[in-house]
């Protein structure tokens, strides 16, 4: 798999660079602002680009932007953001365009070396990661209407739902049998009133289609 | 300046010291109006012509003489009283600084004085000269008796005058204090500084320097903020990842090297969630790039308690003033979670024109008192800090309310 990694801090991108490439990517560039990412991704159609969100010049969002204009203008490359601190803000404008390969993580995440090549690759094939910080300010925020009537337990099958997590991967982190995992989602279904849907993917999509419009 | 009774005895220090002030004034006070009635004394002209240019002459005399005038009395009140009078501000080129209404309104006080007050002021140093005297000779009458042919009711009458000569004796200190009460009075209110506008630009002054204050230590929180950002956040990132990179691979060293390498990992994880924390309460890049609804809603959903959250903010307030809202709100919820036992907590951020309104409401177990925390009166430091008002209203049993109001400009 062929990945663009754009991140200002040469410390991180050198480690991103071995910690890919002992996974087996291939890391076709690495730069360290957001006019070398967009032509790096223009010249070398990459399967994924991991993006630092605060980089040159203004240190502010120039990632998230970058990331907007490459999902807008090479559909077929996914990005995973990467920040020091996840904003429901712009988790809110990532998800307003794309809700496929996408990723939003904490670089905290980088640190668990195997969930997060879990989450490269689900990001790399269409899907969806985003940190479960994100999630939380996501359900805070627009916790007012349906969502309100989920149980404790609901609430949290839904945040690793849209976390992106398979059925498999959501029973392993509650501790619960894949059946009962099943159970609570037909329940969320049920409770806010979402159609059923195959895959993963579909199902994420219903879960933020729903987060972004109960705002 | 009061001073004691025995300071105004016609032999004590103070009777002669403010006698010899209202004296040393007289001259200066009759200045003004001897040169502008003094030439007519000695020449009357007939022709229009001539009377005007005699008139304008006096005028530019007067005028010239307006701050050295002002001087002489300040030297006097200095030299005689020791009393330091504030001077004017300076003014070099009278006919320019009169274009400013300041200097022309400076100018009409010194004029009050030097033509109004002034020979006021003189006609009572005289009265103090005569009271002197008049009392002194009068209460020597006795001794002009000899002279006197004898006559009827004379003793009476020599008594009489001695009595009014001691009466006017006793009255000269009491004279000549008042007199120099009233001219030092009047030389600090019409020959000094205007005392409401020196206040006016002094707090004007003061207000700017504050603000650049407030502002640079906003400036070094946000630089602060960028280099642990660029430096120490990257160094831990980069350790947690090498350390899980360890954890993943190193998957056949002994046990207890497996042991110190997965703690060192949650260690290091631990630290970032850390900084992470005391970094983004310093100031988040969020809120210089989208304002305070985005980075607000950031701290809301950290909050481990329902936070109903309004921001209605429709134009972004100065960065100092919303880095100041930002920290009040994320403190108050702080101090809500840490104490109150709270079930649920609103925010409401409104712009009200000039005015930024924060409120911060809990259902908790109240009590809070801002001169006990350091949490809460730390928060009313940094409102003042920018003029902003602060309130918390928190009976014991709740519930909380913390209002604060902040100029949305500095």
């Amino acid at each position: 798999m062929r990945v663009v990694i754009a991140e200002d801090s040469v410390l991180l991108r050198a480690g991103l660079i071995k910690l890919l490439e002992t996974a087996g990517f291939e890391v076709v560039a690495a730069v360290g602002e957001a006019a070398g990412l967009l032509a790096a991704v223009a010249e070398h159609r990459p399967d994924l680009a991991v993006v630092d969100v605060r980089m040159p010049p203004g240190h502010t969002d120039e990632g998230v932007r970058a990331a907007l204009v490459i999902r807008r203008e090479s559909p077929d490359v996914a990005v995973l953001l990467l920040s020091q601190y996840v904003e429901e803000r712009y988790a809110a404008d990532l998800l307003a365009e794309h809700t496929s390969g996408i990723g939003y993580l904490l670089k905290d995440r980088v640190a668990d070396v195997s969930t997060f090549l879990d989450a490269l690759r689900r990001v790399a094939a269409g899907g969806t990661a985003l940190d479960p910080e994100v999630v939380a300010q996501l359900l805070l925020r627009r916790g007012g209407g349906p969502l309100g009537r989920l149980t404790p337990r609901e609430r949290e099958v839904l945040e690793l739902m849209a976390e992106g997590r398979s059925n498999a991967g959501i029973a392993a982190a509650l501790v619960v049998s894949e059946s009962a995992v099943a159970k609570h989602i037909n329940g969320i279904f049920t409770k806010l009133d979402l159609p059923h849907a195959e895959g993963d993917h579909r199902r994420v999509l219903a879960v933020l289609r729903f987060l972004d419009g109960d705002a | 300046m009061v001073l004691p009774a025995a300071e105004r005895l016609p032999w004590s220090r103070g009777a002669w010291r403010d006698t010899l002030f209202v004296l040393s004034g007289a001259p200066l006070q009759a200045v003004c109006w001897t040169l502008v009635a003094l030439p007519w004394a000695f020449w009357a002209p007939y022709r229009t012509g001539s009377v005007l240019s005699l008139l304008l002459l006096s005028c530019a005399a007067v005028l010239a003489l307006v701050r050295p005038l002002g001087r002489a009395h300040r030297e006097r009140a200095w030299a005689v009283l020791g009393a330091d009078l504030p001077a004017p501000p300076p003014r070099r080129k009278l006919l320019r600084a009169l274009r400013s209404e300041d200097a022309r309104r400076d100018l009409g006080r010194e004029l009050l004085y030097h033509l109004v007050v002034g020979p006021l002021l003189g006609g009572a140093a005289a009265a103090v000269a005569l009271a002197w005297a008049g009392g002194a000779a009068l209460a020597c009458s006795a001794a002009f008796a000899f002279w006197l042919p004898p006559s009827k009711g004379l003793a009476v009458l020599l008594a009489g005058l001695t009595l009014a000569g001691l009466a006017l004796l006793i009255a000269a200190p009491w004279l000549a204090a008042g007199t120099r009460r009233l001219d030092v009075r009047a030389m600090a209110a019409l020959l000094g500084p205007d005392r409401a506008r020196e206040l006016e630009r002094r707090v004007e002054d003061l207000a700017g320097k504050r603000a650049d204050v407030v502002d640079a230590a906003d400036l070094e929180r946000r630089r602060i903020e960028r280099d642990l950002h660029d430096g120490a956040q990257q160094r831990l990132v980069a350790l947690a990842m090498n350390l899980g990179l360890a954890r993943e691979t190193l998957t056949d060293v002994p046990e207890p090297a497996r042991r110190v390498i997965v703690e060192a990992h949650e260690e290091a994880k631990a630290a970032l969630a850390e900084l992470r924390d005391l970094i983004r309460g310093l100031h988040p890049a969020v809120l210089a790039d989208r304002g305070l609804d985005a980075a607000l809603s950031g701290v809301a959903a950290r909050v481990p308690l329902p936070v109903t959250l309004r921001v209605d903010v429709a134009e972004r307030v100065a960065s100092t003033v919303e880095a100041v809202a930002y920290f009040v709100v994320a403190e108050a919820l702080t101090n809500v979670v840490k104490h109150a036992g709270a079930a649920s907590v609103e925010v409401d951020v409104v712009r009200d024109g000039p005015t930024l309104r924060v409120r911060v409401a809990d259902d908790g177990a109240g009590g809070a008192d801002p001169a006990r925390g350091t949490g809460l009166a730390g928060l009313a430091r940094r409102v003042r800090s920018v003029d902003g008002t602060f309130r918390v209203v928190s009976p014991p049993g709740g519930p909380t309310a913390l209002t604060v109001e902040l100029p949305c400009a500095l």
